[in-house]
């Protein structure tokens, strides 16, 4: 089903657009030698190049560029072999060059796709305009000084990567999930760690609406979101305002907007409006970024499986839904540990176990799948117990239970415990007829013909075993015992 | 020891060699010279105690048996070279206090082979002019004068201090950097020998940037020999300057003194506009009889485009200074003027900070960049650079080496040519074109005007081939005896 | 191209260079002149020119390893800061 917006000209359809910034994971700046982590002290992490000290200029980082080609091959894209690195114009305080070295008219990556999947089953393709390598601006602090704005440069000159999109995705949901799912192949070819929190990963979002068959219509570009949630809900409100704004007889502008989450609305930037002309024109400091097709075809060679084609293997070699598939796949971690417990065993019971119960826990108790109590190797040996017997379902989520709280083997639980399956026919027997001894008046009722009464006589025989008899053997044995 | 100030470097090392001097002696000479000539305010900032302190070092250094190529030597460092704890000012009340806490590449290289400091050069402000005028430290005298004529005249620029003060021996060589003639106009203007290598030849890192694809550093010296010895101080390539060549640094002085028999020497034809002065035609003429003279054989070439040079660089440099300039914002260094808000101080500060030329030429750039107009002026200068540099290895087909004039007149006055900004661009005609190639071009003083000024010719060379241009470079300083001590 | 005081107004604005009003016209005169110079070059057929951006273009672009070798003087980059705090720059406040 499209997704539409109401309004009281009938029916609309949104049209959005994603460039997402992507930072590289990489140990130095893209131009200069200075520390990329997280969290230093202002200014700490900042070489003169990245301050624009006069007569500084910029050498680029190797990695940034290796980064750069990894992760356009991860979106099926073009490889351009030779890019140019273009110098954006503009003024801002945290841009200590007064212009910021991005691609421009020959960016490194050209077209390339990303399959989508949506929470109702479906697919769809969004594609990737082009993406190029860019550097980050420093930060502004509006709100540490009464009259001033700080400004730390610790983050100038970091390698970003801007992945711009098609204006491909029509509905907050789509635009969730090629995010997802965006952050899913960044995280596999550990191009960018996709922190949203931390200003990884940002979004500018492009949103304008029509009726169905029309042309597009003018477009509103909402500037840096930074969380799934708030690009969803950036689109939603956005769409509504522009819708308003049709129907009451005005036009949108094509202007830059912020996003407000704590009010729900999106408001213009007159500020970033203000005579904007970039001024771009190819970096006189740095030559065009020539690659050798071998350079190029060396990561290729070197690509991981990625997310699509993993989820059609584990539905093609495990026999999983498309749905279980997708959802194993969403990381790595997740997906390799699926697959560590699935190999050599039954695999459907692998994915509930590992989906149902090892999600469940691990979302319960707040950890992720890198930091999980519960071991591939001890979920896949608590799959042996039951499949050998020696565990019935029962017991094995009393297992788990403990595996979680214990960390240890479920082998090791099952002896301490004693929760071994009870499988001898003969204690069995004894049991049954303990039970049929205390209860002479529901075997005669049985034997009359009430069978109904069987599963009563089932449950005094797992009662009296303290759950650990095999409920098969319990089954055979009880049905002999009150044939007489 | 008569006046130790006018010996040629060559000259100097050979007295310090033998220990009938000393680093100090030269320095402490150079020093006092400086003091008594500071009415042509060659130097923005002179650095006595760190000159003497590196002087001193260098004579240790001398005594332990180790000797840089330039040890001992002291030099003036065009202020547009950032110098570690050295106000660096590039001429411009912008960067007013301005100290670095880096040391640029050349300056390095030049300190590694055991160079002495005198102080930072005067320059046009972000070397941007032909006549030392537009620094907001006060204008360059030249030590020239007019014969029989007391009025100040200019040293050129935008090397200007440099220039002046190797003329006036208040330093034994120095620095300058050449974006369209910033070296080569001001060594004709008094008299010295400079040259602008090869684009690539020498970093830029550290040197504050005007023109990126244009911007070089090189030597100023008296002498050819010199030249080619500093310039070999001064080169090398630098993993820090991504557009420096990585090419081997050839023993330059090998070629002062080679024999040039059989080297074909290209004069282009449209470097004799109408209205160039039979003084300056004499001077060219005379320059092609020595190496005539000398076994070269002289060539006609064309430079079709050469006519179109000059605003292709008026519109490639400014638009590449205006971006460069922009750094220059009043957050980081140098001037803030205060404002209420975060705009009115880029203004307030860029208004004052600059001057009316560097303001000028930020505006035509930004201009020529701007949406709409990038492709008819930008991309189309940039095309024709493409043209001019085909011109030049099309002429290197036939030819090993150009010779042509430096500027189309001696030095001019102080104030002169102020009005009108496209007569003073005109200085740099038959500079700007090697520059837009990127090839190495070196002047050197021929002889005087008729009313005593030098008047200086051009040796341009292949891309790289900095060798030949010294061999002919020396060829004609021998024959020339150019009288360098008219200057005091 | 003449321009006009608008246009010099927004050309200074995008550099950032206040200029008074008294002084657009004379900039304006004095740009126009400079700018009907340059266009000279209209008169040379570039169909097919490649544009030159460096001379050294045939050079490949030069990388370097992905290593931390600079950084870690907050000292040295704010000592020549016309106003800093905190280890901070300071800028007049700017409002979103």
């Amino acid at each position: 089903m499209a997704y539409l917006i109401e309004g009281d000209t009938g029916p609309w359809e949104i049209v959005v657009g994603l460039e997402v910034h992507a930072q590289v994971v990489s140990n130095a700046k893209l131009f200069s030698g200075a520390a990329t982590a997280f969290g230093a002290d202002p200014n700490s992490q900042v070489s003169f190049v990245d301050a624009a000290f006069p007569g500084m200029l910029p050498v680029i980082n190797e990695i940034c560029v290796e980064q750069a080609v990894r992760t356009g091959l991860g979106l099926k894209a073009q490889i351009n072999l030779e890019s140019v690195f273009a110098r954006k114009n503009y003024f801002y305080a945290d841009l200590p060059q007064g212009y910021q070295i991005s691609q421009y008219e020959k960016p490194l990556v050209g077209e390339g796709q990303v399959i989508v999947d949506l929470n109702d089953g479906r697919s769809t393709v969004v594609g990737i305009e082009r993406l190029h390598v860019e550097q980050d601006a420093g930060k502004s602090m509006h709100d540490q000084h009464p009259t001033k704005s700080c400004i730390d440069l610790n983050r100038s000159g970091v390698a970003l990567m801007e992945i711009v999109s098609r204006p491909d995705i029509r509905s907050p949901d789509e635009a969730g999930a090629y995010l997802r799912k965006l952050r899913s192949i960044l995280r596999y070819l550990g191009t960018c760690d996709g922190n949203m929190e931390e200003g990884s990963m940002r979004a500018d979002v492009n949103v304008s609406v029509r009726k169905s068959g029309e042309e597009y219509r003018t477009r509103c570009e909402i500037k840096n979101v930074n969380s799934v949630r708030f690009v969803m809900q950036a689109i939603e409100v956005e769409a509504r305002r522009q819708i308003e704004l049709y129907e009451s007889g005005g036009t949108v502008l094509q202007e830059t907007r912020l996003f407000d989450p704590g009010r729900g609305e999106t408001r213009s930037m007159r500020s970033k409006e203000h005579a904007h002309d970039y001024r771009y024109f190819p970096d006189p400091d740095l030559l065009p970024l020539k690659l050798s097709p071998d350079f190029v075809a060396q990561i290729k060679a070197s690509l991981p499986e990625l997310p699509d084609e993993k989820k059609d293997r584990f539905v093609r070699d495990f026999g999983l839904t498309p749905y279980d598939a997708g959802v194993l796949v969403v990381d790595r971690a997740s997906a390799d540990f699926f697959e560590s417990v699935a190999k050599g065993r039954d695999s459907k019971l692998a994915a509930n176990w590992v989906m149902g119960d090892l999600f469940g826990a691990l979302n319960s108790t707040g950890k992720t799948i890198d930091t999980s109590p519960v071991s591939a190797a001890h979920l896949g040996e608590l799959i042996d117990l039951i499949t050998d017997g020696t565990l019935s379902g029962r017991l094995a989520k009393d297992v788990f239970a403990l595996m979680v709280e214990s960390g240890k083997a479920p082998s090791v639980l099952v002896e301490e415990k004693g929760l071994k399956q009870v499988t001898d026919t003969g204690a069995i027997e004894t049991v049954i007829d303990q039970v049929m001894a205390a209860n002479a008046d529901k075997v005669a009722e049985y034997r009359s013909g009430k069978d109904k009464l069987f599963g009563f006589f089932v449950g005094q025989v797992m009662k009296a075993s303290g759950g650990k008899a095999n409920p098969g053997l319990v089954n055979d044995l009880l049905k002999s015992k009150l044939a007489g | 020891m008569s006046d130790v100030t006018r010996l040629t470097m060559t000259e100097a090392l050979a007295l310090l060699n033998k220990g009938e001097v000393t680093s100090v002696d030269l320095t402490k000479a150079h020093l006092a010279g400086m003091e008594s000539a500071r009415n042509l305010n060659a130097y923005i900032t002179e650095t006595p105690e760190k000159a003497l302190a590196m002087a001193g070092e260098s004579d240790k250094r001398r005594k332990a048996g180790q000797t840089g190529l330039l040890e001992g030597i002291p030099l003036a460092i065009k202020d547009l070279f950032c110098t570690e704890g050295v106000q660096t000012t590039a001429g411009s009340h912008i960067l007013e206090g301005f100290k670095p806490a880096y040391e640029s590449s050349v300056t390095t290289n030049l300190w590694n082979q055991g160079a002495v400091m005198l102080g930072k050069a005067n320059l046009d402000e972000f070397a941007m002019g032909s006549s030392n005028m537009t620094s907001y430290y006060g204008a360059v005298k030249n030590p020239w004068k007019r014969q029989g004529d007391d009025r100040d005249l200019v040293p050129g620029g935008s090397s200007g201090g440099s220039a002046a003060a190797v003329a006036a021996c208040l330093a034994m060589g120095a620095t300058g950097t050449d974006t369209g003639g910033s070296i080569r106009q001001p060594a004709a203007f008094c008299g010295i020998v400079g040259i602008k290598p090869t684009y690539g030849r020498c970093s830029r890192f550290g040197i504050v940037a005007f023109a990126s694809s244009l911007d070089q550093a090189g030597p100023m010296t008296r002498t050819v020999a010199d030249a080619a010895l500093m310039l070999k101080a001064m080169a090398g390539h630098d993993p820090k300057d991504s557009t420096s060549a990585p090419q081997s640094v050839p023993d330059f002085t090998k070629s002062v003194g080679a024999s040039i028999k059989g080297l074909k020497v290209g004069v282009p034809k449209e470097y004799k506009p109408d209205g160039l002065s039979a003084e300056i035609i004499g001077a060219w003429d005379k320059g092609l009889a020595w190496l005539k003279e000398a076994g070269a054989e002289i060539v006609e070439v064309s430079l079709p485009h050469t006519k179109y040079a000059l605003a292709t660089y008026y519109i490639v440099a400014p638009a590449e200074a205006s971006s460069n300039l922009a750094r220059y914002d009043g957050v980081r260094f140098g001037l803030r003027v205060p404002g209420n808000s975060l705009d009115e101080m880029y203004m307030k500060t860029r208004a004052e900070g600059f001057g009316r030329e560097v303001k000028r030429r930020i505006l035509i750039g930004t201009y020529v960049l701007s949406a709409g107009y990038y492709d008819a002026y930008y991309a189309k200068a940039q095309k024709l650079r493409t043209l001019i540099a085909s011109d030049f290895r099309q002429a290197f087909e036939r030819a090993d080496v150009l010779l042509t004039p430096t500027a189309p007149t001696p030095a001019f006055g102080l104030g002169e040519n102020l009005d009108d900004p496209i007569t003073m661009y005109l200085n740099d005609v038959f500079t700007i074109p090697t520059s837009l190639a990127g090839l190495p071009g070196l002047s050197l003083p021929v002889g005087l005007s008729s009313d005593g000024l030098p008047l200086g010719l051009q040796l341009i060379g292949r891309p790289f081939d900095e060798e030949t241009v010294f061999k002919a470079a020396h060829v004609m300083e021998t024959a020339a005896q150019f009288k360098r001590w008219e200057a005091r | 191209m003449s321009l006009d005081k608008a246009t010099v107004q927004k050309i200074a604005y995008l550099a950032r260079i206040e200029v008074k009003d008294e002084e657009l016209e004379p900039l304006a005169k004095e740009l126009s002149g400079i700018l009907h110079w340059v266009e000279q070059l209209s008169e040379v057929n570039t169909e097919g020119v490649a544009p030159m951006t460096s001379v050294a273009g045939d050079l490949a672009l030069p990388m370097r390893e992905d290593k931390v070798s600079d950084g870690g003087y907050p000292e040295k980059v704010l000592q020549n800061g016309p106003e800093t705090t905190n280890g901070f720059f300071l800028v007049p406040k700017v409002v979103e």
